[in-house]
């Protein structure tokens, strides 16, 4: 492919180029988009040829995955957990990642090394022992006060998501608090602002590029999380992950697809709406730090 | 607690030392996962190595138009649920109405039509297969906004010398984003044990077989399916240490001098 070759080549790159970028969105464009039709189409029509086009707007599958397969109950449960997971997690992770970056105190480079060794654990990896753990606690409540809250309990699920995590927001959030400039810090320690003061009016306000990027990560992460929510979550609450799960296990023995792909459709909306809106600050914010459990 | 023998039902642990890892070792099943994993993660991390930093550099390099259209569909496999896909690929590979199939029908290439989910010897590569689409945007960006960094005046350097482009893929690009090639290593190696237990337990379930049986989805079932706790903690950690190891190797193996622009 050398410069003598001429534009001839030159235009055959060009169009190798496109041919595989094309071949590639297909590939992404179609199954998405197969799904989306197929959650309007009725029950027959999947005996056909998978590549018919929908019939009518057969909008009974949702109505179906709604009512009879409770999608609307995960759907709830789903944002419950989401949005409390969120909130612990901000909650915990700013102050810390504040001080980590800014403090020098006793004990500063071991909690940092600490955190970061936590990047290292994967959630799949510790689901179980934490099943058994609140087992355990779980008897334990049951003799003191007759019943056992921790299991099936959307608080505490959304509680250990928040745990899980920490160490990469407070990572990615201290690495941006460190680039912050700390002459504002000066400046409003002259203005006479206590450390509470200091952080709330001036450095969080600075910190919200990074502060959304770390909600939006989490949010897909919290949102799409389904083994942590199987395992904890034997009984009642389950999230919508898990739910899908179910309602495919269910349908497929059924034969019966519409609903199943509706209750996809479901899953996949909020992200990517969510996507749509902030592609650019998700795909940007990647390089901040990127590591994917 | 890999060192105990603890059943689900007894509720006792008694002590046994390494007697868990030694009944690990003469484990067929779990030496069927071994390999069903290690295929996986150099599968997946090659064609999602070789596909991404491809059209990593298209992005950066040509001026597309759409380019930015292009980036954006890439990246949406990465936001979908890991549910969902396996939703997704369960419709592409079935064998009657499935996509796949029914391509190979229309284009009467009936050889090629199988049964992608029920064959023993093709399912892995199917689960690879799905592991790789949802791996290749995610990789994508990270390979593209370390391009993006290099210096044009490189490039143009090297086009006034004559260099074709590939000559200056191989000699410039690749050198200088060799770095965050290395750390993406080690995040195929993770994300990759990871991720296959994940689609792996909602598209499979680890049969036909335990032919897609895989690390955790192991330990997974023996520790929760099969309330052998110490035993799948005992895997837990054989699998942990050995993610370790194996990115600690491919990091040295794949040590260069860092170059500086």
């Amino acid at each position: 492919m050398s410069k003598s070759n001429g534009p001839r080549t030159e235009v055959l790159f060009k169009l190798f180029i496109y041919v595989a970028l094309i071949t590639l969105a297909i590939f992404i464009i179609v199954p998405v988009g197969w799904v989306f039709l197929a959650s309007i189409k009725e029950n027959a029509e999947f005996y056909g040829s998978p590549w018919a086009m929908p019939v009518g707007f057969h909008f009974e599958n949702f109505i179906e995955a709604f009512n009879e397969a409770q999608m609307g109950e995960y759907l709830l449960n789903s944002i419950v957990v989401t949005v409390f997971a969120l909130l612990i997690l901000l909650v915990v992770a700013l102050p810390a990642a504040y001080v980590l970056s800014r403090f020098k105190f006793r004990g500063n480079g071991f909690i940092n090394s600490f955190v970061k060794a936590g990047l290292f654990i994967n959630v799949s990896y510790i689901a179980v022992p934490i099943f058994l753990m609140l087992l355990d606690w779980n008897t334990v409540m049951n003799t003191i006060f007759g019943e056992g809250l921790l299991l099936n309990n959307r608080l505490v699920l959304a509680f250990i998501y928040a745990a899980t995590a920490l160490p990469f927001t407070i990572f990615l959030l201290s690495s941006y608090f460190e680039t912050l400039p700390s002459d504002f810090e000066e400046a409003a320690s002259i203005d006479g602002a206590g450390y509470y003061r200091t952080m709330f009016s001036v450095m969080l306000p600075m910190a919200i590029p990074s502060i959304v990027i770390v909600i939006l990560f989490n949010f897909l992460l919290f949102w799409n999380e389904y083994i942590l929510a199987l395992t904890l979550m034997p009984g009642e609450n389950q999230t919508l992950p898990v739910g899908l799960l179910n309602l495919m296990a269910a349908e497929r023995s059924a034969v019966n697809y519409g609903p199943m792909y509706a209750g996809m459709v479901i899953v996949m909306l909020p992200t990517l709406i969510l996507y749509i809106f902030v592609q650019k600050r998700l795909t940007q914010g990647m390089t901040v730090g990127g590591l994917k459990g | 607690m890999s060192l105990y023998r603890w059943g689900g039902f007894s509720n006792t642990k008694e002590f046994v030392g390494f007697d868990n890892f030694i009944t690990l070792w003469n484990d067929v099943d779990f030496i069927q996962s071994f390999q069903n994993s290690i295929l996986l993660i150099v599968v997946v991390a090659i064609f999602t190595l070789l596909i991404a930093v491809f059209f990593a550099a298209v992005l950066t390099k040509e001026t597309i138009p759409g380019g930015n259209f292009f980036r954006v569909i890439f990246y949406v496999p990465n936001i979908l649920s890991i549910v969902v896909i396996a939703g997704v690929f369960s419709a592409i590979y079935d064998p009657s109405s499935g996509l796949l199939n029914s391509i190979f029908g229309t284009l009467s290439l009936e050889n090629f039509q199988q049964m992608w989910l029920g064959d023993q010897d093709i399912i892995i590569y199917s689960v690879a297969g799905a592991l790789v689409w949802q791996a290749i945007g995610y990789y994508m960006v990270m390979y593209m906004s370390s391009m993006a960094s290099i210096p044009p005046s490189f490039y143009e350097a090297a086009s006034l010398e004559g260099a074709s482009k590939w000559k200056q893929f191989t000699n410039i690009t690749l050198p200088l984003i060799w770095n965050t090639i290395r750390t993406t290593l080690t995040f195929y190696i993770i994300s990759t044990i990871n991720l296959s237990f994940l689609l792996v337990k909602a598209m499979t379930g680890g049969g036909p077989d335990g032919s897609t049986e895989v690390f955790l989805s192991y330990m997974y079932d023996q520790a929760y399916g099969n309330s052998t706790y110490g035993y799948g903690m005992a895997i837990g950690v054989v699998v942990f240490i050995f993610s370790f190891a194996l990115a600690a190797i491919v990091n040295h193996i794949t040590k260069r001098d860092v170059l500086e622009y």
